[in-house]
């Protein structure tokens, strides 16, 4: 507020009290105090993460399987192999149900069984972890009678399904109807304008819950630890246990080797990498993307 | 395309029945007293978890009692303070913590935090708070405490996101309103925006907590996994999700097993329950406008 204004309505209105004003700035405080308080471990993470990470990272560790306790060297090529390997598994399993769960709410679930779906989704995106681990034990590794990287990408893909589901609707519903309206006008019929005009129309956006569910589950230790078990050595078989990337990270962490500590740390710094690059491109995709007005 | 729909329908129905046909050898062994019980013997087969309910319980409430102001401060400080050209940057980097697997979450902590925990944050506490019978005994940094600042720093993008979606949609008149009456912007804040955004605040709170509940990797890592119940946050404790983590692999014996995935029963009722809850509370205020914030 300019000063003369302010002078000039001093006669009019009276002050705000001293107390009132005090508690203004006090309160302002507060509020970038809890900022600073909130970036400060944000900022200890990276900067330690990468202070670690990047002296632990080489050639090596990018290449080489996990060497026997107490030799140096080795690395975690198996096990980053390994997480591609099952997060593929996962997105093969768990994309097509989810962006098909996506479309039949956008498109047909305007009722009470799309309200059913939509909040079935939104509760199942708040199950714990640990318990989509237990019953993919139950439902794969049980009949398996072993545990397999199969057993891993099965609990991966009902953690992506809520996540893609409700951002595909999200987009969906997004395309002007006057583009569904145009198309049934030319005598498309519906299932076929939904798949070849709306589907296509939001691929961007889509795609943006694809990878937000992908970079979700990508850092998911606790549902593999009894589903993909872990392995120190090559596998790229389904019903073969398999080693992950967080899953390694979570053993080496807990371990009393330094070396193995090291190694842990350069493993979480893959890892991030990863998941940051996939999130930023995915920012960066909706800003420039079909529906950077959004 | 219902197939697809049904399918998310069909998942949640399994996992129910999965979780429920396999706990039944334990539920029939040991019924109620189950969550009663104070013993974890599985040479002996005789389980009780109580001391599993006690740490999530305390876990997750302290890093509730830790993460709802700060979450709050940051939510309103975007919302109603800062510049806007350090809006968009800001709240990237608030999502930028959800981010962070949980995993490297507990990396951190064990090499990280609970030395600081050990060295500084412990001995000064129970030097000048030591008389409350919170913080006493050994300050060995793998505790309580650690599982509760740590799971905080988890759940503070949620809780902050979703308030800030809350405080968006607070009608723009009611800031003026209170602007106009003469109120400074701290009070403006406090009638015209945090009162009406109240329900919605506990939504997003709620699911916070949810997300406590369940977090399983960087709690294992910190709390020091010992099925007790010590009145000292200095004490180690032991979580519902931490002991599937544990145990579940090696454990030997139907009823060990059954008594494992009863645990995971109940960690699944309370989450829904409390997610449920959340849903309808964010719901209400955003008027079923369908969330990104978990996303």
């Amino acid at each position: 507020m300019p000063k003369a204004i302010h002078s000039s309505a001093l006669h009019a209105v009276p002050p705000i009290a001293l107390r009132r004003r005090i508690a203004d700035h006090v309160m302002t405080g507060v509020a970038m105090l809890t900022v600073i308080l909130v970036l400060a471990p944000l900022i200890a993470i990276f900067a330690y993460l990468v202070y670690r990470g990047v002296g632990s990272i080489n050639w090596a560790f990018l290449t080489q399987t996990p060497k026997p306790v107490g030799e140096a060297g080795g690395g975690m090529a198996n096990a980053i192999v390994g997480s591609a390997f099952i997060l593929s598994l996962a997105s093969l399993l768990g994309v097509p149900v989810g962006v098909g769960a996506g479309i039949y709410l956008a498109e047909y679930g305007r009722n009470r069984f799309g309200d059913v779906i939509r909040f079935t989704a939104d509760v199942l995106n708040g199950v714990p972890s640990i318990v989509i681990g237990i019953v993919a034990y139950a439902i794969v590794v049980l009949t398996q009678k072993h545990f397999s990287a199969l057993a891993g990408g099965v609990a991966l893909a009902i953690m992506m399904i809520p996540t893609i589901t409700r951002t595909t609707e999200e987009m969906l519903l997004l395309v002007p109807q006057a583009l569904r309206e145009a198309a049934y006008g030319l005598g498309i019929p519906r299932w076929r304008t939904t798949l070849s005009i709306t589907l296509r129309t939001a691929t961007s956006g889509v795609i943006t819950g694809i990878m937000l569910a992908f970079a979700r589950v990508a850092g998911e230790t606790a549902p593999l630890l009894f589903t993909a078990f872990g392995n120190q050595f090559w596998n790229l078989k389904v019903n073969e246990p398999t080693a992950a990337l967080p899953l390694q990270i979570f053993n080496y962490a807990i371990s009393p080797y330094d070396e193995w500590h090291r190694q842990a740390w350069a493993g979480a710094l893959v890892l991030i990498v990863l998941i940051v690059t996939a999130v930023a491109a995915v920012r960066f995709a909706v800003r420039r993307g079909t529906f950077g007005a959004a | 395309m219902l197939l697809c729909g049904s399918a998310v329908l069909a998942t949640l129905g399994l996992i129910v029945y999965e979780l429920v046909l396999r706990s039944g050898p334990s539920w029939h062994a040991f019924g109620f007293k189950f969550f009663a019980g104070h013993d974890w013997d599985p040479v002996n087969e005789h389980f009780g978890a109580l001391p599993f309910v006690y740490g999530t319980l305390v876990s997750s409430f302290l890093a509730l009692l830790i993460a709802v102001p700060l979450s709050v401060g940051v939510a309103v400080f975007t919302t109603e303070m800062c510049p806007k050209a350090l809006r968009g940057p800001l709240s990237f980097f608030v999502e930028l913590l959800a981010a962070i697997p949980s995993v490297v979450y507990g990396l951190w902590a064990i090499f990280v935090l609970v030395p600081i925990l050990s060295n500084y944050v412990e001995p000064f506490l129970s030097r000048t708070l030591g008389w409350t019978g919170f913080f006493v005994g050994p300050p060995y940094g793998i505790s309580m405490l650690a599982a509760g600042i740590i799971l905080a720093i988890m759940i503070i993008p949620i809780i902050s996101s979703i308030t800030r979606e809350v405080l968006m949609v607070v009608p723009q008149h009611q800031r003026e309103a209170a602007l106009a009456l003469g109120a400074t912007r701290w009070e403006m804040i406090r009638v015209g925006v945090l009162r009406n955004a109240r329900a919605g605040i506990m939504g997003g709170i709620i699911l916070g907590l949810g997300r406590a509940l369940g977090e399983t990797m960087a709690v294992t890592m910190v709390i020091g996994n010992r099925p007790e119940i010590a009145k000292s946050l200095f004490a180690p404790g032991y979580t519902m999700a931490s002991v599937l983590a544990n145990e579940f692999s090696e454990a030997t014996g139907d009823v060990y097993l059954s008594a494992l995935i009863e645990i995971g029963l109940a960690l699944f009722l309370v989450t829904i329950v409390v997610n449920a809850l959340a849903r309808l509370l964010v719901w209400t205020v955003t008027r079923g406008q369908p969330s990104r914030a978990n996303a």
